[in-house]
């Protein structure tokens, strides 16, 4: 060892001499700058944590905002059917997401019924852990055949489906484009995936294609980065907040073209659109495999819980481990699940449901778009109807009084139950106008959507919403 | 507020108040200094902290007196203690300082529930740490994995690509999926195994076998009937006959099954006031908030509790969802070790004194945040402990009950009352449904500001669908059984056999010479394996004879962490858990997983108490 140190050439020596010194000039240095660091003594210390006072758990009073439906409704009574009942009076349901009427269905209760007799009420567990049922994967295996693809993801929960389903593909540095009205789950997904997020414009292909473009020069400026860069398209089949149909054809060929995978909701028009309910991708004739994946809920049109992921099983597979509120939440009691493979059951049998609520859908768009002093939002074929004033105070919070004062009269003379839709204003990424939000149910007859909007037309009057000639 | 830790040994049998009876009362304060020091290095040293809640000062046992205490002793002071009430002498009462009876919980009609039992004083917990040996082999058997892994991917070009997405890029990243492909794949027949009927105590698994390594299943037809050590189901009230589902299948045809709508939107029924009543006064709060799926409970109540400038310790064993829903809030997130008060307090003087990163303003808040059981590490928030730094600080305690409500205490009200603490104290509960009350769902509980708050800007109630009535109605049949008002002793039953049934088999697998983490007290019950193939093997060996259990391995949990876990329930009998133990001790001598160092060795058997009442005797003595 000593030997080599002499066998070496002399210039090895001065440099390796010169690294040693340097080398400790750089320790030395460091623990310079660190001195110069601030230390605190103890009673400093003491001082500080003293002086500081934790503002209150709860600072202001939120009661003081007193949101805008609150005082309406009471507690619903009964069944949350066609007809539901506050306060002993029965009311017309024109509120809750019952677009098949599968609430009123009393095979959906004896399916639940046998259910619990066979596995009780709770999963108790993750999938992972005892919490797969037998039910669970006829569900899965259900909807996938169902939408033709090869598989499903089954979520305990609607809202957490998308939320969970987004950031476990896109991550930091991935990009993602988005409608600038996507719902809360998916707002709360992107925000989750800490990707760089694009909003176009509502429905707008040419402005997602103008921000398409746009990411194209700037991928031709840094190849490398375009290279690892996952690039995610999100939209809604019909959108929850306005009732407004994708433009999936434009926004599918776009995506193609642009290499971005595309993710479609379907919470609002799974089992609502197309001629077997195959939700929007039947409807406009999209491929279903040009699509990653489509998720929807069974909270809606299935009147059941939980949500579901279906696609290749090249990308669903993935969520199953990387799936937050897939791995780590609880799974559908089974006999939610089992309600659920019911409901669908029941669409696949009976065809005539879905063509059903279609024309009821088309009949109500009719006419509540002859109403006046309402503007109409949504598509005709989309299960949501929204009505907001065609003249605007200006004011949101009075749009909403006055839209609530219309809910109170439509409630109290024509036993009508209608609501606003609950939004966090300050926490959504664009909000629609303050509106009412009319859901069609499939048991709905004519001279009842025609009492609906002789309701809102005598409210409007009452109310002066438009000028009337005299 | 002095804190001591060490290596005290894991002292299986409860030891309420032992230390002063036993003559250790006042840790020396020069020791102070010196067992801060080994507390921080130590991440997952035993603890024992033995505390009084009356005088509000802890008596700190030297550690390493505990540690030679033998658990012999200790077992058979135990036996003396049941047999014969008696022999409890005069002095050790003289040295017992008075402890608080106080319940914090109040009947149907308002009047406070009297405390049978002091409540629990002092932790006693175990991390054993794994041994060079065992680490050294469980990186050889992932390393080995991973080799044959690269090898696999060399020879043979991928199983599983993507179809129609040339030229994208990839989806997720190549790690992922190729321990998902290689690792993952060889041990998935052990993990999502289908179900076929009530996950009770007994569980009917459907038999599947592959014949490509992995890749696909095929059901044979056939069903094995287990005893369930795996499924969250500790009071046992997973059943599919009984009041509580007979509750539920009433529900669903009173109220239907769904709503179909958000609370705000016409969803709010009757059943959910009741509820969240019931949940106030079960937990001993001002109100409660309920929600739909209990993951979503933390992910969109804790953005509205917390924003941007609030300052949260977080204990780094919290679970997924309360991690998202802290991200999600916008909130600095700072770690603290697992259950080590020093940790937290450092984490906590460290926050304050240096204000927000850069502009070095005060905070908003700052939080606590913790879970009263840690579902995979089987251990109980030291809560007396967090809320005396709650106070120091004026930090505000989030608890997590999601394992715990139910499952301890002397009235099955979680963690809070485990200790006999006053519910007020901890500022934010949350727990859930799905466990202890075989349901689905949670809550928030807490004063009526906060409640009131998350009413008007919780994301659940604004978008998430409101709670179905089965699954309500369940909830509370099941939490009015736990609390009496059903007119049976049913519940508080249940409750004494869990804590029973838990230690039980805890005690007898320590004495077997398995690693077990945890306190004594927790239905969760981990076994450190280690190894991937051990999990595998212990697994799939006690499925072939009859016991359902869960395992865990990377990256669930840390490399050399690799476990089994037992969820132990109210439901099971001696003989089933006698059942299991007995295959887990021959499995253990067959793979020599038996590898505790730790000093308990005692021969003596492991009494399995069938109720309370002798020891309610013997503290009445106290």
């Amino acid at each position: 060892m000593v030997s080599l140190i002499f066998q070496a050439p002399w210039y090895h020596i001065i440099l390796e001499v010169i690294l040693l010194i340097w080398v400790i000039w750089l320790l030395r240095k460091k623990k310079k700058s660190e001195s110069t660091k601030i230390v605190l003594t103890k009673d400093e210390e003491e001082e500080i944590i003293k002086a500081w006072k934790p503002q209150p758990l709860v600072e202001d009073d939120p009661s003081a905002e007193e949101p805008y439906y609150s005082s309406l409704w009471t507690t619903v009574e009964g069944r949350p059917g066609k007809y539901l009942q506050v306060e002993g009076v029965k009311y017309l349901n024109m509120a809750t997401h019952n677009y098949l009427g599968f609430v009123d269905e009393e095979s959906m209760i004896d399916e639940a019924e046998s259910c619990i007799r066979k596995y009780g009420v709770g999963s108790c567990g993750p999938r992972g852990f005892y919490g797969t049922f037998d039910v669970h994967i006829k569900l899965e295996e259900a909807i996938a055949e169902f939408m033709n693809l090869e598989e499903t993801a089954l979520y305990s929960y609607g809202f957490a489906t998308i939320a969970s389903a987004i950031p476990s593909y896109a991550k930091n540095g991935d990009i993602v484009f988005a409608d600038e009205l996507v719902n809360f789950s998916i707002q709360k997904g992107l925000q989750a995936s800490r990707s760089t997020i694009k909003y176009f414009k509502h429905n707008d292909c040419e402005d997602l294609e103008r921000l398409l473009d746009e990411q194209l020069k700037q991928d031709l400026k840094n190849p490398k980065k375009a290279k690892t860069q996952k690039r995610f398209c999100v939209v809604e089949g019909i959108y929850a907040k306005t009732g407004a149909m994708c433009p999936l054809v434009g926004i599918n060929q776009l995506c193609l073209k642009h290499k971005v995978r595309l993710f479609v909701d379907e919470s609002i028009s799974f089992g609502v659109l197309g001629d077997t309910g195959r939700g929007i991708t039947e409807h406009l004739g999209v491929p279903v495999k040009d699509l990653d994946f489509i998720s929807g809920t069974m909270e809606y049109a299935f009147a059941s819980y939980g949500g579901f992921v279906v696609g290749s099983s090249y990308v669903v597979d993935h969520q199953r481990i990387s799936g937050l509120g897939y791995c780590f939440s609880a799974s559908l009691p089974p006999m939610l699940a089992g309600a659920g493979l019911h409901a669908l059951n029941l669409i696949r049998e009976n065809p005539s449901y879905i063509t059903e609520l279609q024309d009821n859908c088309r009949y109500l768009h009719k006419v509540l778009s002859k109403l006046n002093g309402f503007h109409l939002d949504g598509h005709e074929l989309s299960p949501l109807k929204f009505i907001s004033l065609i003249q605007s105070t200006g004011s949101r919070q009075i749009d909403h009084k006055i839209l609530d004062s219309i809910i109170l009269f439509v409630k109290d003379n024509y036993q009508i139950a209608l609501t606003q839709p609950a939004l966090l204003e300050n926490e959504e990424y664009r909000l629609p106008p303050a509106c009412i939000r009319l859901s069609v149910n499939r048991l709905l007859t004519k001279e009842e959507m025609e009492s609906v909007a002789h309701a809102l037309q005598s409210a409007s009057l009452l109310f002066e919403l438009y000028e009337t000639e005299s | 507020m002095d804190y001591n830790s060490g290596f005290c040994g894991s002292d299986c049998v409860i030891n309420r108040n032992r230390t002063l009876v036993n003559g250790y009362c006042k840790s020396p304060k020069g020791q102070n200094g010196t067992s801060k020091a080994s507390g921080v290095s130590n991440l997952q040293t035993g603890f024992n902290h033995h505390y009084d809640l009356t005088n509000g000062h802890s008596f700190g046992p030297n550690g390493r007196a505990l540690g030679t205490r033998s658990p012999k002793n200790a077992i058979q002071k135990r036996l003396q203690k049941n047999g014969s009430k008696k022999k409890t002498s005069l002095t050790e009462v003289q040295h017992l300082v008075p402890v608080t009876y106080d319940s914090f919980y109040k009947d149907e009609n308002g009047k406070p529930i009297p405390r049978k039992r002091k409540p629990k004083s002092s932790v006693n917990e175990s991390f054993e740490q794994c041994s060079l040996l065992d680490a050294l082999y469980t990186y050889l058997c992932y390393s080995f994995l991973v080799i044959v892994g690269y090898v696999n991917d060399l020879l043979r070009p991928r199983d599983s690509t993507e179809k129609f997405r040339s030229g994208y890029t990839t989806l997720y990243a190549s790690f992922e999926s190729f321990y998902t492909r290689h690792v993952y794949r060889r041990v998935r027949n052990l993990w999502n195994i289908p179900v076929a009927s009530v996950p009770g105590e007994y569980i009917t698994l459907v038999d599947r076998v592959t014949q490509d390594n992995g890749w696909t299943f095929e059901f044979t037809g056939k069903f094995n009937e287990c005893i369930n050590l795996g499924s969250y189901n500790y009071l046992g009230f997973a059943e599919n006959s009984g009041a509580c589902s007979q509750a539920a299948i009433l529900a669903c045809k009173q109220n239907g099954i769904a709503t179909c709508v958000s609370r705000l939107e016409l969803g709010t029924a009757a059943y959910h006031h009741e509820l969240e009543q019931l949940v106030a006064r079960f937990v001993g709060t001002e109100d409660a908030i309920t929600c739909g799926m209990g993951f979503a409970t933390n992910t969109l109540n804790i953005p509205s509790i917390l924003c941007k400038g609030c300052l949260v310790i977080s204990d780094e064993k919290n679970h997924a969802s309360i991690i998202l829903g802290l991200r999600l809030s916008g909130a600095t997130i700072r770690v603290f070790k697992h259950n080590n008060m020093i940790s937290l307090e450092k984490r906590l003087r460290e926050g304050i004194i240096n204000g927000q990163p850069r502009t070095h303003l005060p905070w908003k808040k700052v939080f606590i945040v913790c879970e009263g059981v840690y579902s995979m590490e089987g251990s109980i928030a030291r809560l007396p402990e967090i809320i005396e730094l709650k106070k120091k600080y004026g930090a505000y305690i989030y608890l997590d009950e999601a394992h715990s409500i139910g499952a301890i205490g002397e009235n099955g009200r979680g963690a809070v009352d485990y200790f006999g603490l006053n519910p007020s104290d901890i500022d934010i509960l949350m727990g859930t449904f799905t466990k202890s009350f075989g349901s689905a769902g949670g809550y928030i509980a807490g004063s009526y500001e906060l409640i009131e708050m998350l009413r008007h800007r919780s994301h659940a109630n604004y978008y998430g669908t409101a709670m179905a009535s089965p699954i309500a109605r369940q909830i509370i049949a099941s939490m009015k059984i736990i609390m009496g008002e059903d007119g049976t002793d049913d519940g508080i039953k249940r409750v004494s056999r869990l804590k029973h049934n838990s230690r039980y088999f805890r005690q007898k697998l320590m004495q077997m010479g398995f690693i077990v983490y945890g306190n004594e007290d927790s239905p969760v019950v981990p076994v450190a394996l280690y190894m991937p193939s051990k999990i595998t093997y212990v697994i799939s060996e006690m499925i072939k004879r009859g016991v359902a259990t869960v395992g865990v391995g990377f990256p669930a949990t840390p490399l050399v962490q690799g476990r089994a876990r037992f969820c132990i329930s109210a439901s099971h009998t001696k003989e089933m858990l006698d059942k299991a133990l007995g295959i887990m001790d021959e499995i253990g001598n067959h793979i020599w997983i038996k590898g505790s160092k730790l000093p308990l060795k005692s021969t003596e058997e492991i009494v399995y108490e069938v109720s309370d009442a002798e020891e309610d005797l013997a503290n009445e003595v106290d």
